[in-house]
């Protein structure tokens, strides 16, 4: 064939992108060939493939996609944690004449490839689905407001997540930095497929996020339990609501930024270049302006674990309930007039960098009143140790720490000394894994025996919980030390071996850290081995204080066979002082909407598109377009989107309820 | 705000509702909470705009090349096919399927003929050598104009789609809400519009 | 799911709730239609005449009178076109886009202000250089 031909057909796709050349990426594809292979080898042994399908892929019910979106992003995490692994041990071997064993454009896509997974495909899903999971229950909702966009949006994300996994094997990842600063994402310094993938798999997967922030707050907004005023949601519920309006608020502004990296890319326009009237320091300014509200998204539903981990295992309601609510909504917009403290060094004059300067000192005002609330809801409270609650004291402690270097930060002259140094990472690392992670991981146990019916095994997760505060510290702390001797960032060797012990400390933090996650994956696994033991017949394992914990573990797929009425803010405590009885006859047909494939397909598509995008295959590209939108259309012809679950059925469910609670008591 | 989940006297008192309850259904909202997420796309744009509509980098600037006869007819297009659509609306509240079409056929007509006008600009601005890649000022101007033009490109699609749906289905519930839909859309994108002809044209030739 | 009892729960939706807050558009009226139509022809009509025939004595008079009547013709749309009230589904539209307002202002405003303070201190060149500079 002639090479215009070959190149018509495969566009830049050639043998040499796949990385044959590359020891470590061989051996990596070939652990996860094997574990693909016998994992499908697994599901088609055990015939499982129609109801994985029937039952999970297809599924609307927002149980499944958010447990669903949660298992997403636990693979992710071992993916990016692998590149952290990674990077700490280069970093602890390079220094003089030893290169390390990562040469630096491996190593400049391994740290870009950790920070964009764990901030999307990791920190984002894992919001995402305990939202999903958790609000429709808290709400005394059947299911989401768009069950099949709820669907669509998970495949779009993990689509995006699919096309990064892709540059693994197939090319090669950018080596930007993750958020891909112009000039050097442009064509000229980057001319290769790595920022295509970027872009693209970011563009998938800010599809999912933004229709699933839409969904979500419409779900809030109209589906709440007759009598559950906005002041009496839970606080998960509000942490929720304001972390989807910044999504909704904030994610299209990503999108037009990476638009208009593309359109340089692609189309040679000059918003971002260094010549024809382009200004690449646009980029840094309009990108922030999405990237700090998306930290808040990251960080207020995990307030909201921690407000509802506290209050059920002091047994007691949540101290200053209003301020907790009136702090969140300040922080949601705060979160919009603080973007330049991450370019505080990049030329502007002392009145921006003043005013943005004070703006971000502010924002530690209504996070320090929250602190506050949970300590007094603590004080003189019967607290119960158990693992949720030991992440969210642990949260507290890492926080304030993580907290109080932001502040420092946010002072311009201290910026210009400590900005791009390790001081840096250690404190966003300081503040995402001890609020965030710790965050998640406290709401994974609490709410796992809702979603499952059992408990998660306490020794490991204890286990877990020490590994991961012991390593973080270990792991972070030298961090600080190094950046306030001025190391950067993103640096693969070192002459100065003064610095060495720092790195191996770090190092050895990372490898406990490792035990930490072992030990997370551990606690599913005994428990779910010992799931007769930890099982959770009554539904309300905790002692808990919201409506998830008034029906079943696992909720039944219609959540509620009754529409629950609130009178109070803890609804579900309310209703056991005042001696609810849980009803047992009169059950009704319900409402409920159907499973569908489309949004698997069209997140196929997706993929599809984004892949003949990078490797500029423009008929395969034009081809799925097509198909995405004419299967878009057809979609939208399907009017049969929803089925009654008949009584008898809910009667048979709710009577084995019946039969399990009188085998309780 | 609240006052769907405002409880009756008879509620006062228990904890479930016995009866069958369906919550009010929320895609208008939905899709109004999309419109407000693609205006911030657009504002992306407009930003853009302002901050590199300056920079001609020794190219021609907006008042060497904007056509103002051209983009008032363009205008014109637009604002005809938001009140044909709204005739359209209309005809829909009324149950009437043939008005509803006729007018629905006008509103993508009115549309098809501003992308074609827009794409006549397009392919002479780029004759004249004031294509996108040209400057920074021509890259902002091309992009926020063309967005805009795929945004009404997609209408134009979904109207079609729509037409099909209320000459098989008529005019239910469900069709209605999807009408409704697409009018906020069309709206939506005429009040981009007024920005673009109003701080893009207009200004660029002041300057 | 056969579709009468589809319809049939439409029916039911329907009637629970009333016309008060049915949608967030609720129904334009011809005459809302018509009004909007005329007063966006006028609102549209002025700015042109403004720059075509150079009615005004300076270019920046011209440029905030043009600004001024784009905001006005939008305001214009959002009453009688999208049937906008703080009334439609409980506020929670005016709501929504009272907040969009917000971060389009502080894109916008803030953009100009950063990248306008950036380009000073940096002394990059400034926008009139700029149309000169290849």
């Amino acid at each position: 064939m002639s090479p215009d031909l070959v190149k018509t057909i495969f566009g830049r796709l050639t043998w040499d992108a796949i990385p044959l050349h590359e020891p470590i990426l061989i051996g990596t594809f070939a652990m996860v060939a094997l574990g693909g292979i016998t994992v499908l080898a697994a599901l088609t042994y055990f015939k499982v493939w129609g109801y994985l399908w029937r039952e999970w892929l297809t599924s609307v019910d927002h149980k499944k996609i958010g447990v669903m979106y949660i298992i997403l992003a636990i693979i992710m995490l071992l993916r990016g944690f692998a590149d952290a692994l990674m990077m700490r041990a280069q970093q602890a071997i390079a220094f003089g004449d030893a290169a390390g064993y990562l040469p630096p454009h491996h190593y400049d896509q391994v740290f870009t490839a950790h920070g964009v997974i764990m901030i999307f495909f990791v920190a984002m899903p894992l919001i995402t689905g305990l939202m999903n999971l958790v609000v429709p229950l808290q709400i005394g909702a059947r299911d989401v407001a768009f069950p099949f966009l709820n669907n669509f949006s998970f495949w779009m994300t993990v689509g995006g997540a699919i096309t990064v996994m892709l540059s693994l094997f197939v090319g090669e990842f950018a080596r930007t930095g993750w958020l891909a600063y112009p000039p050097l994402s442009g064509l000229a310094y980057s001319p290769d497929v790595g920022v295509d993938y970027y872009i693209w798999s970011l563009q998938i997967a800010g599809v999912g996020t933004t229709l699933s922030g839409i969904n979500l707050i419409v779900t809030i907004v109209k589906m709440r339990a007759p009598g559950m005023s906005l002041m009496k949601m839970p606080v998960f519920t509000w942490t929720s609501l304001c972390s989807n309006v910044l999504i909704v608020a904030s994610f299209p502004i990503l999108t037009a930024v990476l638009a208009l990296l593309s359109s340089d890319r692609y189309l040679g326009t000059n918003f971002f270049t260094n010549d024809f009237g382009g200004n690449p320091m646009m980029y840094v300014n309009l990108i922030w302006i999405w990237g700090h509200p998306e930290v808040y998204i990251l960080v207020l539903p995990a307030f909201g674990v921690f407000s509802e981990v506290v209050s059920t295992f002091c047994s007691k309601r949540l101290f200053g309930y209003s301020s907790m609510v009136y702090a969140t909504v300040v922080i949601t917009i705060l979160s919009y007039i603080v973007w330049l403290h991450h370019f505080f060094t990049m030329g502007s004059g002392a009145s921006v960098n003043s005013f943005f300067g004070i703006t971000t000192m502010i924002i530690s005002i209504p996070t320090g009143a929250k602190i506050f609330n949970w300590l007094f809801t603590m004080y003189r409270g019967r607290i119960r140790f158990e693992v949720p609650m030991m992440w969210t004291v642990g949260f507290m402690v890492t926080f304030v720490i993580g907290g109080m270097t932001g502040v420092l930060l946010a002072v311009p002259p201290a910026d210009f000394v400590l900005h791009n140094s390790l001081f840096l990472i250690a404190h966003f690392h300081n503040v995402i894994i001890g609020g965030v992670v710790f965050g998640m991981f406290a709401g994974i146990v609490y709410w796992f025996p809702k979603a499952f019916g059992f408990k998660l095994d306490p020794f490991w997760g204890k286990l877990s919980f020490w590994f991961w505060q012991i390593g973080f510290f270990f792991a972070f702390m030298p961090l600080y030390v190094l950046g306030l001797m001025g190391v950067t960032r993103r640096v693969s060797h070192f002459e100065d071996h003064s610095l060495q012990i720092w790195f191996v400390i770090s190092a050895f933090g990372a490898v406990l850290i490792l035990f930490g996650i072992i030990s997370f994956v551990m606690q599913m696994v005994v428990g779910f081995m010992k799931r007769e033991q930890y099982a959770d017949k009554t539904g309300d394992p905790w002692g808990g204080r919201t409506l998830e914990w008034s029906t079943s573990s696992p909720p039944p797929a219609y959540n509620f066979a009754f529409t629950p009425v609130v009178h109070e803010i803890d609804a579900w405590h309310d209703m056991k002082q005042r001696g609810y009885v849980r009803p047992t006859t009169g059950f009704i047909p319900i409402h409920m909407p159907k499973n569908t494939g489309a949004g698997v397909v069209l997140a196929g598509i997706s993929v599809v598109v984004g892949f003949a995008m990078i490797w500029q295959i423009w008929w395969l590209a034009v081809i799925s377009f097509v198909a995405l939108v004419a299967s878009a259309i057809i979609h939208t012809f399907n009017f049969k989107r929803d089925y009654y679950i008949p009584a008898e059925e809910v009667v048979r469910v709710e009577d084995a309820r019946t039969e399990a609670l009188r085998s309780l008591a | 705000m609240a006052h769907a989940q405002a409880l009756t006297e008879a509620d006062k008192d228990r904890f479930y509702l016995t009866e069958d309850h369906h919550p009010e259904n929320g895609t208008l909202l939905g899709f109004w909470i999309y419109l407000m997420s693609d205006c911030l796309i657009f504002a992306v744009l407009f930003a853009c705009y302002a901050v590199l509509g300056r920079n001609y980098a020794a190219g021609p600037s907006g008042a060497d090349l904007f056509d103002l006869p051209i983009v008032a007819v363009n205008t014109a297009l637009l604002l005809f096919s938001s009140i044909t659509y709204g005739f359209a609306m209309i005809s829909a509240q009324a149950k009437k399927v043939k008005p509803t079409l006729a007018w629905l056929a006008v509103t993508g007509l009115l549309g098809l003929g501003f992308l074609s006008l827009e794409l006549y600009e397009f392919n002479h601005l780029i004759h004249e050598g004031a294509g996108p890649q040209r400057s920074a000022f021509l890259s902002s101007f091309f992009v926020l104009v063309g967005t805009h033009g795929l945004h009404v490109t997609f209408g134009t699609i979904w109207l079609v789609t729509l037409m099909v749906q209320v000459a098989k289905r008529g005019l239910g519930v469900e069709m209605k809400r999807r009408l409704m839909c697409l009018s906020m859309f069309w709206h939506f994108l005429d009040v981009i519009w007024i920005g673009v002809f109003s701080f893009v044209y207009l200004l660029g030739v002041l300057k | 799911m056969s579709a009468a009892s589809h319809d049939a729960h439409h029916a039911h939706e329907h009637n629970d709730h009333g016309h008060g807050h049915d949608e967030g558009g609720a129904h334009g009226s011809l005459k809302d239609y018509v009004i909007g139509f005329v007063l966006a022809v006028i609102l549209t009509a002025i700015p042109f005449w403004l720059v075509m025939a150079d009615v005004l004595p300076s270019h920046q008079m011209t440029a905030v009178a043009v600004m001024g009547l784009a905001a006005i013709q939008v305001i214009v749309h959002m009453i009688y076109f999208l049937h906008m009230n703080s009334r439609s589904e409980g506020g929670w539209t005016m709501l929504a886009l009272v907040f969009t307002l917000i971060v389009v202002v502080v894109t916008l405003a803030g953009s100009l202000w950063v990248m306008h303070n950036l380009d000073t201190h940096m002394m990059a060149p400034m926008p009139h250089d700029m149309r000169e500079v290849p």
